[in-house]
């Protein structure tokens, strides 16, 4: 292990330390801590749910069965932006497919997947609730109703300029200084 | 009870309630003017933040008094943000897709001089002279709100408000009675679950009730999965007090002291807001230790799903409370003898919980005479799809599918003809137009094939193709069978094999029967509801659309144009224009080039059939066309250069 792996690896336990002390050893808690642990860091490692484990005297596979059932759970970092695209029933009625397909083919991934990059990550999910605006995509925390293949380009380059922008003045900032 | 602690019940509430009513006279009395914003998630989905920043600005920049409170939804989606402006001297008035600019209209023009905007209205919310009711509109007149009264009317966060509505009194009463007394007044109410089955919810109760295990549990079901229904967020959101009194009334009935409410991962907000509600009822005394200076005990908490449809399922709810995978389990023993933590359980619906306040409240033959003989009482539908007016929509049980699909909501946009509607989610049919004069009520939907369900509603107009439904829920149904039972995890995945085949013009003769004999098999090979309903889709979009299925199978052709496989575009040479090359820029694969002639064609090989050069060409040339079998699209090569 390098030297920034070992501190990485540091930190974890710290922190998983302090988020554990909050539950009893209850096998009852162990969703709620895998959810505590996915607030915090987007997904689950390996190392976190082997910690889990041992805290709660379960074997990892056990912890990683429950894990790997429910759909909320990634056990991959997700992308600096979360694309997420409805396909509940009446997104499908409205071609929510063609959505997800545009948004795959702009960012060279399939859903589930995130972009080398790590800006980017895709994923379908079964109906957000807003099924009068269909066909609906949400981003990170906001909600883009009525969406259409030429709003998916639009709204990448919006993320793209943006990113630019930051860029250059972050370089501005450095060279002032 | 004795009449010494009866008399301290009433008093120890009797101070709450002046306190609401304090309260709501300070917000209503001195000629004060009141702004409600919806702001349940559709309403935040379309922009009610923004509206109510813009609200705030505009008073600021006035100098005017006024009140923002945000309240939940009214289940009118297709007009949100919805904004009710109660200034004194008019009736409430309700304004449909309110956007910051005409909120800033708003506080401009009605409340600092008086004029309503007509333009803007969708109606007053109380008869009067000046402004048209909204009772006018079959949307509103036709509804019958028991369960959802309140919602879009009171702040969600404020338990007062809903007190002040006359909140908790339900409690008070069931409180003075016995607890037999209320799980008969249940019975006698014909009170039927929401969630899907349609089980009685007072004879649940009395099992529990009977247990010899003293230590007994409420669970309630918000593990609302279903893709297209959504009133039990709605719910949560927007009136989470009702759903408090209606556990806690449970929770005395059957004499349990812990309850839990199970939130679908998926719902964030209602989690929060129902986390918010319990805090605040404990606070006064309405929840915890001695509630209102009575003996009764109870404790409620919010367990928070983590994406499991099958978890709807009550065993597998059960697992998945204990820290397991959620796989039902077989019943008996069935969760009122032994669920979770082997404790004697009621597991019921929101929609149940939240009906039980009104019939203790009003009583039981109240609650009768809504509805029909064998399903009393109101259904709440979430309306979507190919609709005008989308949204939930409360009606009396017995209301025929027609009116509420054509009357309430409006019928089909864009003068499409109607196809279908799919009602039921996953586990409930497709209906045709032939069976729209059937009244709402759990039988009549089961016997033609469908299910009440939850209460997802999708309506489908003539551009929806049916085996492409059957397909999209039988891949639902595939990736959330928990795997437990063979027949559902190998037999959905061979259902959806061959309904992918035949939507890809590679049916084979025979495949029809086939699909409706695995879905009998199905049906009987599955332990719990999700893989016995899993094939309903097949089975009524066979039943009622075969023909649809033989154009796929025997002419590769997609009757409705829907399955891509099967359609392709082209471009009418006569009608497009020379000088025009909107379709180009549309293009997501760069699939349209210039004939040698200057107009444009398209690249049959790299186009993905997303349609957008049909949305851009201008209605002018009107020249992009879609045909079914693909073979019909004339053929126009590339140029080399082109």
């Amino acid at each position: 292990m390098d030297h920034k792996g070992e501190i990485e690896e540091k930190a974890l336990l710290h922190d998983m330390a302090s988020i554990l002390t909050s539950f009893e050893k209850e096998r009852s808690n162990l969703i709620p801590i895998l959810q505590m642990i996915q607030e915090k860091y987007h997904y689950l490692s390996a190392r976190a749910l082997q910690i889990v484990a041992k805290h709660l005297e379960v074997s990892s596979c056990e912890v990683y069965g429950v894990a790997t059932f429910y759909n909320q759970f990634r056990f991959y970092p997700p992308g600096k932006h979360q694309i997420r695209v409805c396909l509940g029933t009446a997104c499908h009625v409205r071609r929510g497919d063609i959505i997800l397909e545009n948004f795959e083919r702009k960012l060279e991934i399939k859903a589930g997947e995130t972009t080398t990059n790590r800006e980017f990550s895709i994923d379908r999910v079964a109906c957000v609730g807003c099924c009068a605006l269909a066909p609906v995509t949400t981003i990170d925390d906001t909600v883009h109703g009525h969406m259409a293949p030429s709003k998916v380009e639009g709204l990448i380059l919006g993320f793209e300029i943006e990113k630019e922008r930051r860029k250059r003045e972050n370089q501005q900032g450095e060279s002032k200084q | 009870m004795n009449q010494n602690s009866r008399g301290k019940l009433n008093q120890v509430f009797a101070s709450i309630k002046t306190e609401a009513e304090r309260r709501f006279q300070e917000m209503k009395g001195h000629n004060t003017q009141n702004i409600f914003i919806g702001m349940a998630t559709c309403g935040l989905a379309s922009g009610a933040m923004e509206v109510k920043a813009a609200f705030e600005q505009a008073l600021l920049e006035r100098k005017l008094n006024a009140h923002i409170i945000p309240v939940g939804c009214l289940g009118h989606c297709y007009a949100e943000p919805l904004v009710i402006v109660d200034k004194p001297g008019f009736p409430p008035i309700l304004y449909h897709d309110v956007t910051p600019g005409k909120a800033r209209l708003l506080v401009k023009a009605f409340l600092e001089e008086g004029d309503p905007v007509f333009e803007h209205v969708l109606g007053a919310l109380e008869e009067s002279d000046t402004i048209p009711s909204v009772l006018e509109f079959p949307r509103f007149n036709q509804e019958k709100k028991v369960v959802m009264a309140n919602s879009g009317l009171i702040d969600p966060e404020d338990i007062y408000q809903y007190i002040q509505k006359g909140g908790y009194s339900a409690l008070v009463k069931a409180l003075t009675l016995e607890p037999e007394k209320i799980i008969k007044e249940i019975q006698e109410s014909g009170l039927r679950g929401r969630g899907g089955a349609g089980f009685l919810t007072g004879i649940k109760w009395q099992l529990v009730r009977n247990a010899k295990e003293k230590d007994r549990i409420i669970i309630c079901n918000a593990d609302e999965g279903d893709p297209g229904a959504y009133m039990d967020r709605a719910l949560l959101e927007s009136n989470p007090h009702l759903l408090i009194e209606g556990i806690a009334i449970a929770a005395y009935a059957v004499g349990a002291e812990t309850a839990i409410i199970y939130v679908r991962a998926e719902y964030p907000l209602a989690g929060k807001r129902m986390k918010n509600a319990i805090g605040q009822s404990r606070q006064i005394g309405l929840l915890g230790k001695g509630i209102l200076g009575t003996d009764f005990d109870l404790d409620v908490a919010v367990f928070q799903g983590s994406g499991a449809f099958v978890c709807g399922e009550e065993t597998a709810l059960i697992e998945s409370i204990q820290g397991k995978r959620g796989m039902p389990q077989p019943r008996p023993p069935y969760p009122s003898q032994r669920g979770l933590w082997g404790k004697p359980t009621v597991v019921n619906n929101v929609k149940s919980m939240a009906s039980v306040p009104p019939i203790v409240g009003n009583g039981a033959q109240w609650y009768r005479g809504i509805g029909t003989e064998k399903s009393s009482g109101t259904a709440i539908f979430s309306v979507v799809g190919n609709i005008i007016h989308a949204g939930l929509v409360e009606i009396p049980m017995g209301v025929t599918l027609r009116t509420l699909i054509f009357e309430i909501c409006g019928g089909i946009p864009n003068q499409k003809k109607f196809k279908a509607v799919q009602i039921g989610g996953p586990s409930g049919g497709c209906l045709p137009e032939s069976s729209l004069d059937i009244p709402i009520d759990f039988d009549s939907l089961t016997e033609a094939g469908a299910m009440m369900g939850s209460g997802g509603m999708v309506v489908m107009d003539e551009d929806a193709c049916m085996v492409d439904v059957a397909r999209y829920f039988l891949d639902f149904t595939q990736k959330e069978s928990c795997g437990k039972c063979t027949f559902c995890r190998i037999g959905t995945k061979h259902l959806l094999d061959i309904l992918e085949r035949i939507a890809r013009g590679e049916g084979r003769n025979g495949d029809i029967e086939l699909l409706e004999n695995l879905s009998l098999d199905i049906n009987g090979g599955s332990l719990c509801g999700l893989g016995k309903t899993a094939p309903n889709p097949v089975l009524t979009t066979v039943k009622y659309f075969r023909d649809e299925y033989e154009a796929h199978v025997r002419e590769k052709r997609c009757p409705a144009m829907m399955c891509r496989a099967l359609t392709a575009y082209y471009i009418d040479l006569d009608t497009c224009s020379r000088g025009c090359d909107a379709c180009v820029g549309s293009c997501p694969t760069e699939s349209i080039f210039t004939t040698k002639n200057r107009k444009k064609a398209i690249d049959q090989s790299s186009c993905v059939k997303c349609g957008e050069c049909m949305s851009a060409c201008p209605p002018e040339y009107d020249a992009v066309r879609k045909v079914s079998p693909p073979e019909l699209a004339p053929k126009i090569e590339r140029p080399e250069d082109g």
